[in-house]
Formats: structure tokens, sequence, C-alpha cells
């Protein structure tokens, strides 16, 4: 093998660039950033958070000093509440909706102190959720990400048998293996997953769920229990799916399946492990796309080592999909942005071991096309060579329509996405339930963590025919007051 | 820049600015360097028999991140022998012949022991005495401080004693631990004091030690009742200064005490009817350094109020306040709340339906949710305006449907029969 990458500079230096970028508060600066808190009624934050967690709530409990009933708020609304904590786009979510940010352009922190109180939780080993008494009915998770999790943790508060099933070794799905390590360590989600397991929730990990019970050699040799999803269906009277999307979406360009090339949830799952010295980097790094992913790559590539690393985008900037936040990150880690540039081929090196260059073209930009983003082209005879040892693909996932097309009943829209009823995540098929990613096309921990409530609360009213409402399921529908007499 | 200089019952002061009798005036070194920092005058730490404190005297409360709104002490009066003091007392004097320096005294209710200290301290060159009749802890259980204020007779009894032993001017402290203040004010005026002082500290129990159970502050497990100072006992001090200052048999200057921090609270005693105000908790937490922007910020606000000495402003408020009964009951004021301003914290709507007169509801205006008021319902409390977080956004307006002030006072002297249910 002739390109073996590997970080250039010492380990110490690396552990250093993934240090958190968000450091805990320190107890002076959480009491602080509490009482700045302006307690708002009916609170733009708590509207803004989709699983709608009462965070004036928390708050003030972390200012009055009730940590405990602080982080029993946070996790009673959502059971993934660490991670999102850390992960969430805040910018956009709680704090952008925050009265402190159009009053004082200083928003406060919720974030951070979310995480303050959950941390204390969990350092602390205490329980806030409590198993229903066993109600005799079963249910069946698959995927143990975000939403799976969180569906979990609702179905067993409500009494029921629940099993995940999951292929990766460790819970969490995207949370534990997707997130980029100075937002956040495999510790936080995995915990997470460890406190619904102490609800009574069964994980089946290492398991792959199989249309019509395939048990290849392929399967074997990674180790993997496989079940049918009919063994599934009779085992349980209700499945949540939960199972995320499937493989980084393809190139389809010569080159592509080069050693150096790399999908980017792959790459950040070799970064998860901390085992630095087995994470591949090239010195000059192409990432290809402008997602989220994009940018928790390029910038991850630049904490490994990397000297130079491009982000490519055919589009221009103002059609980039990253928030902005997460572009200020990357330009404050001096990545190169390449806009309206797609590339045609990635060239190997001459032993045919390696990448030597990507190939790209410059990109017109033309009217808006269906996604709402202006539509890209080639410019003619504008070819043009960027000498790089490694490409990362970031185009987003791919629907898993192969497995999810085989379920009687189970619709799919004409994006591949799982077709719901919005309030209690049912699908076509009743005794099918699915949120998260698979039905959203891809969008935040916390989404799908809604998702999961929700879909818990559809299932235990389909089973029993009692309607729950667990908090955060709707916002707290603020009463009018009395007509205006006059004015 | 206006001229900051009073004259206190006699005592010339450079500014109205005094350290109360506290921690802060301990010894000479202390009143010395507060001196140098710009204190116009420093009541010292009470003189009497020295006593032995406990340990462990401060306990406070805080508000949020704000520390120490409100302070209690269990300490007592001065611990060093009394001839270091008087010596001190005479050297400060001799180096300091401009500033206001005021010993306060404290010793056992006989006429002869008041008496002796009394010309003592007159020998030291000193400019007036203040005799504590309030401290509200410890020497009242030894039937001095605030058992001899509590009891007019005592206060007039033994204010007479020291004008008899001698010339110089005689403050009285009053302790606010009293139903009303004016019968123990006016008992002093009796008594031939000079001026009066007010207030000193407030029984209280600052609070309880959540693990230990045990209250604040911890004494060998036990807690006992101190005096409340600080910033959160203004508007006490404020309502009894102000009482004082509209009584006619009350006709002496006033030295206000409690909660003075800043030039704004200073002046707000002086426009009440203090002649000078004294300090002690703020210095306690920041130290002497705070009468530099006392100073300055009086001096800039009277400037620009264009008056040429802060004499003028003395007492100037204190005929704007008067009994509920006098008040204008056609008065009426709505709150408006300024839209461009609204950050849509509903806190307005919250305190008015939970608080109030449900008289915030909401409406929409350009897609977004807004509290507006009905001002049909609306009563004019303030409350929406004291809650609201966005500087300017609520404002209280007056509706002035034309009719003539009336009170309630003058409603029921004309029309007693209809006014008994109100």
């Amino acid at each position: 093998m002739s390109t073996t990458l590997n970080p250039s500079i010492p380990i110490e230096e690396v552990e250093r660039n993934f240090r958190e970028i968000a450091p805990p508060l320190t107890e002076a600066e959480a009491v602080f950033e509490a009482n700045r808190c302006v307690y708002c009624y009916d609170a733009p934050c708590t509207r803004a958070c989709p699983t709608h967690i009462d965070v004036p709530g928390f708050i003030k409990k972390i200012a009055s000093g009730n940590l405990l009933g602080s982080a029993r708020v946070i996790f009673d609304a959502n059971p993934i509440g660490a991670t999102c904590a850390r992960v969430c786009p805040v910018d956009v979510l709680c704090e952008g909706a925050c009265v402190e940010k159009t009053l004082m352009d200083k928003p406060i922190e919720i974030g951070r102190l979310q995480r303050y109180a959950t941390d204390d939780l969990m350092s602390k080993g205490r329980e806030v959720l409590q198993a229903g008494a066993p109600n005799g009915r079963s249910v069946g998770v698959i995927g143990s990400g975000p939403a799976g999790l969180s569906c979990a943790t609702y179905l067993a508060r409500l009494g029921y048998a629940v099993t995940v099933y999951d292929r990766k070794t460790l819970a969490g799905g995207l949370d534990t293996y997707g997130m980029a390590e100075y937002k956040m360590t495999q510790r936080v989600s995995t915990e997470e997953a460890a406190m619904v397991s102490r609800l009574g929730v069964e994980f089946k990990m290492n398991t792959l769920i199989t249309v019509n019970g395939d048990r290849s050699s392929e399967l074997q040799v990674q180790n993997l229990d496989t079940i049918s999803l009919a063994e599934l269906e009779a085992k349980h009277d209700a499945i949540f799916i939960g199972i995320g999307l499937g493989a980084t979406t393809r190139l389809n360009i010569p080159g592509e399946d080069l050693q150096g090339v790399y999908d980017a949830l792959d790459f950040i799952e070799r970064i998860k492990t901390r085992e630095w010295s087995s994470v591949p980097i090239g010195r000059n790094v192409a990432v290809i796309g402008a997602g989220n992913t994009a940018i928790d790559a390029v910038t991850q590539a630049r904490r490994l080592g990397a000297e130079r690393v491009l982000l490519v985008y055919r589009r221009s900037q103002k059609e980039m999909p990253a928030y902005e936040y997460e572009y200020e990150l990357a330009k404050k880690d001096a990545v190169e942005f390449w806009w309206q540039t797609a590339p045609v081929e990635v060239l190997s090196t001459e032993d045919g071991g390696g990448v030597a260059a990507l190939r790209c073209v410059r990109m017109e930009l033309g009217e808006p096309d269906s996604s709402g983003r202006r539509s890209a082209r080639a410019v003619e005879g504008s070819e043009f060579d960027i000498p790089v040892d490694m490409v990362i693909k970031a185009l987003g996932q791919q629907k898993m329509r192969d497995f999810l097309g085989a379920i009687d009943g189970v619709k799919l829209d004409e994006a591949g996405r799982i077709a719901v009823d919005k309030a209690t995540g049912r699908t076509g098929n009743p005794k099918f339930f699915a949120g998260g990613d698979c039905v959203n096309g891809g969008r935040e921990a916390v989404d799908a963590s809604q998702a999961g409530k929700l879909a818990a609360q559809g299932i235990h009213e389909s089973l029993t025919g009692e309607h729950v409402e667990f908090a955060g399921t709707r916002l707290p529908l603020l009463e009018e007051t009395h007509e205006i007499k006059a004015h | 820049m206006a001229d900051l200089r009073v004259n206190f019952a006699g005592i010339e002061s450079p500014n109205p600015f005094w350290l109360a009798s506290a921690p802060p005036t301990n010894m000479g070194s202390m009143v010395e360097r507060a001196f140098d920092a710009g204190w116009g005058g420093a009541v010292w730490k009470t003189l009497g028999e020295p006593i032995v404190n406990v340990c462990s005297r401060l306990a406070a409360i805080d508000s949020g991140p704000n520390r120490m709104i409100g302070l209690n002490n269990i300490e007592l009066i001065t611990d060093r022998p009394l001839d270091v003091n008087l010596k001190e007392i005479r050297a400060c004097k001799r180096k300091y012949p401009k500033h206001a320096l005021i010993i306060s005294l404290m010793v056992e209710s006989k006429r002869e022991a008041w008496h002796e200290i009394a010309r003592q301290v007159e020998d030291t060159g000193a400019d007036g005495l203040e005799l504590n009749f309030g401290c509200p802890h410890g020497m009242s259980e030894r039937g001095m401080g605030a058992a001899m204020g509590q009891v007019p007779e005592y206060t007039c009894m033994v204010t007479e004693w020291v004008k008899e032993a001698t010339s110089l001017p005689v403050i009285v402290k009053l302790t606010p631990n009293v139903t009303s203040i004016t019968p123990p004010a006016r008992a002093a005026v009796k008594g031939g004091a000079d001026a009066l002082s007010l207030i000193n500290t407030i029984n209280s129990l600052m609070g309880v030690d959540l693990d230990t159970m045990i209250p604040h502050p911890n004494v060998n497990g036990m807690a006992a009742h101190g005096g409340y100072c600080g910033p959160a006992v203004k508007p006490i001090a404020l309502n009894m200064v102000s009482e004082l200052a509209r009584d006619a048999e009350v006709n002496v200057p006033i030295s206000g005490i409690g909660g003075i921090g800043t030039w704004r609270d200073a002046a707000e005693f002086l426009l009440l009817g203090s002649t000078t105000v004294q300090v002690c908790t703020a210095v306690m937490h920041y130290g002497y350094r705070i009468v530099e922007d006392m100073i300055d910020g009086l001096s800039n606000y009277l400037d620009e109020k264009g008056f040429q000495s802060v004499t003028e402003i003395i007492g100037r408020s204190a005929p704007r306040v008067t009994d509920w009964g006098s008040l204008d009951l056609h008065y009426k004021t709505v709150a408006h709340i300024d839209h461009s301003k609204c950050i849509q914290c509903n806190l307005c709507h919250i305190a008015c339906e939970d608080g109030a007169h449900q008289c915030i509801p909401f409406t929409e205006i350009d897609g977004k949710r807004f509290p507006i008021i009905d001002k049909q319902e609306c009563v004019g409390c303030n409350l929406c305006y004291l809650v609201c977080p966005s500087p300017g956004c609520i404002s209280m307006v007056r509706v002035d449907d034309g009719s003539q002030p009336v009170s309630w006072r003058e409603l029921s002297s004309r029309q007693p029969e209809t006014m008994t249910a109100d």
C-alpha cells in the first residue's frame, strides 16, 4: 500500500485540537447565566425547541440550585437532552429565539446550561425517569439513534417491554458515530443510551434486521446477528423504525473507489474512536459537499493535521446548506472554499495506489431548480486539477428504499422518505411506526427525539386506545385572555 | 460645579457623605484613609465599656448574582480600650480639622456614665456626638441601644443627660424597630437633640444553612437575631426620614442612613429631608473608594439640574409625600406598550394576568403575537412597567379626562355615608 495516510502532527497536538469547542460552564458561570434569563412566559426558546423543553423552567431551577429538578425537566421532554445540549444548532433554535438576543444581542447560553444540568445528573448517576409498571405489551425498535432511543424511553415509561435492535456495536446511532468530536465525545451518547437501558429497555446490538432472513456469509464476516422482519413482527405488538439514512451518496465519477477516497461518515466514525494513529488523513484534503457534515469533515481534517483543506461545492456560498455558524467555524479553521466547482474525476498516483489530484470543472448557476436552489451547469473546457492526496465525500446520505420498500403497507414519498401521520408516526402499516431521518430526510437529533416521543404516544394509543401526552408534545398553548372591549 | 458643603447642626462638612458608625470607622487609621478617599465626615464606631464579640458576626442575603443586597450583623460596639480610641480621635481631628468627626456613644443608663464619656469626647476636639439608641442586638439585652430608643421617655432622659455635660452638637440615632418613628424622634428633640440620624439596623434573621439547618450567622451551632442593613432597607429608611422631615415638631436636621451605596441613593435621601447621609454596607462591600463617584455623580446631577449648592435640594421632595387620604382619586394613567421595543417575553402579560387586573391580552401584529393593553380595564397599577425588561418599552401615560382632583379625605368629608364602604 503506497498511501497510508497518517496525521503529520504530534498526537498531543491532535488531542489539543480536538478539545471541546464549548467547554462546560463553571458553577459561577451557570448560576450567573441562569439568573440572566428573564423567565419569559410562553417562552420563544421553548417554542423554538422541537421537543419543547420548558427552557425557562429548567434554567430557573439551575438558578435556585435544584439541579436534579432541572435535569428532570430536560430529560422529561427530551431523552437525549445531554446530546442535544452539545450538538443542537442552538443559533437557529432556542438561542436564536431568545429575547436576550433582541434585548442585548447576547442570548442566554441555553445549550451550555442544559449541559450543566444534565452533566450534573449523569456525573452523580442519579435517575430522573422511571419505567412504568409492565403492561404486558412489547415493542421492537429498529435503530438506536436519537429517534429510537427517544421512542424506547417513552415506551418504557408507559410500561412496554422494549427491545432496540442496531447493527452497530454501540448504541446511539449518529449521536455516537457521527458527531464532530470537538462538539461531543461518544461517552455522552453512550451514557444516554445506558440511561435508557436502566429503564429496562433491552438492546440487541450487532444485529441486522433483514427483509427475508438473509444470513449471507458477508454478514457473518461482519459478526452480525440477523433477525428477519417476519420474526420481529411475530415477537412484538408494534415496531418503530428509526433506521436513519443509508450510505453516502456516490459521486459517480472515475476514481471514486481509489484508496484515499472516503465517505465523510466513515471518516468521522474513525475519528470517534480517538485512536488517532489509525485515522486516515492526507496533507491536502478535498471535501466534496457543503452541508453540515462537510463542515464537520473539513474542520476535523484540519484538526488531524492536514496542511491544506478544501471544501468543493458546485453552487455558491449563498446556496450552501450548512448553517452560518458552521461555515464560520470552517473559516476560522482556515479552510479554502472552492465555490461553483464540481469534481469530475479523482486522479490516481502513478502506482495507482492512491489519490494524486481532483479534476474539477467550473460551474455556472442558472435558475432555481426543484430544490429551490439555483441549478448548476458545467462550464465547457474549464477542467482543472487540484493536487490532493485525500478526498472526502460529504454529499448526503441515500434513503434505504430497498429495506423500507419491502415492508408491507409502508409507503415512501417520492424522495424515499417514509410517509407517516405526523402526530403519531404511524406508517401505512398500522403495526409500524417511524421517525427521525428516515422520515424527515435528515434533520437534527432533536427533531428525531421529538419524532420518537410522538411515535411512542402513537403506538400506545394504537395498542390501548389511551391518549397520552408527554412533556413537550405540544406547545404549551397560551390561552387567549378576554377580548379587548374597546380601544 | 455645585457647592457640596453642608452645615449639619453647626458641624461643617466638605460634603454630605459621612461614614456611619460601624466597622469602617473602627480606628484612627481607617477614618484617616476614608477622609483621604474623600469622605466628608465619619461617625466613629460606638464608644462605651469595651465588650467581647462573638466569632461569626455577619450574614447576607443575595439577589441572584448580586451579592449582599442585605447585610446583617451581631457585632457589638467597639472592643478597643476607651483611652486608645480617645487618643486616636484627638489625633485624627488634629490631622483633618475640616472634616466632620462625630463620636458615637453608648453607655449604661446612668447619668454619671453619660456625663463622663461626653466630657471625655468633647476634650478630644471632636465635632459632635451621636447617641446610639438603635443597636438592636446584644447591647439592647443589657439595657442599652435599642432598649433606650424604643422607649421615648428614656430617649428624652438620656439626651438631656448628655446635653447637660457637653456643648457639642448632639445627634440621636434612632432605631427603626418601633411601631412609629415619630414618638422617639419627638422625645429626642424634647430632650434637646440638635439633630437626628436614622435608621439604625432592623431586627432580622438572615436565613438558614439548608445542609446543617443552623441559621446564619452560625456561632457554634446557634444563631441570634441581628441588625439588618444594606440596599434592601433603603425604602424603609426613606419612609422614616420623610416622616420626620414632614413632622413640625421635629425641626432639627436629619442624617439619613440605610442602604445608601450611590449618589442616586444619597440624592433621594437629601430630597426627602436629609442634610447628610451615612454609609456603611456599601463601604464594607467595596471599600472607601466608592465615595469618589458619589461626589462626582451628585455634583454632576446638581449641575445638570441647575443647582448651585447641595443645600438647595435638601427636603425638596418631602412636601411631595402625603397621606394616602390626600391623594387625587381622579388621577388616571394607563400602560402603553411600544411594540417596536417589545421583545415578546410576555412577562407583562403573565404579571397582569396572575398578579394584577387581567388587562394585557395578545394581538397579532405583522404575524407576530404581541401583548397589548386593554385600556378600558387597565387600572394604571404600574406592575407591567415594573416587570418589563426592555427599557422604554412600557410607559405609564396620563389619561386626562378633565376632572378636578379630589381626594378620599375631601370626598368622605362631603359624603361620609357613601365612602364608608371603600
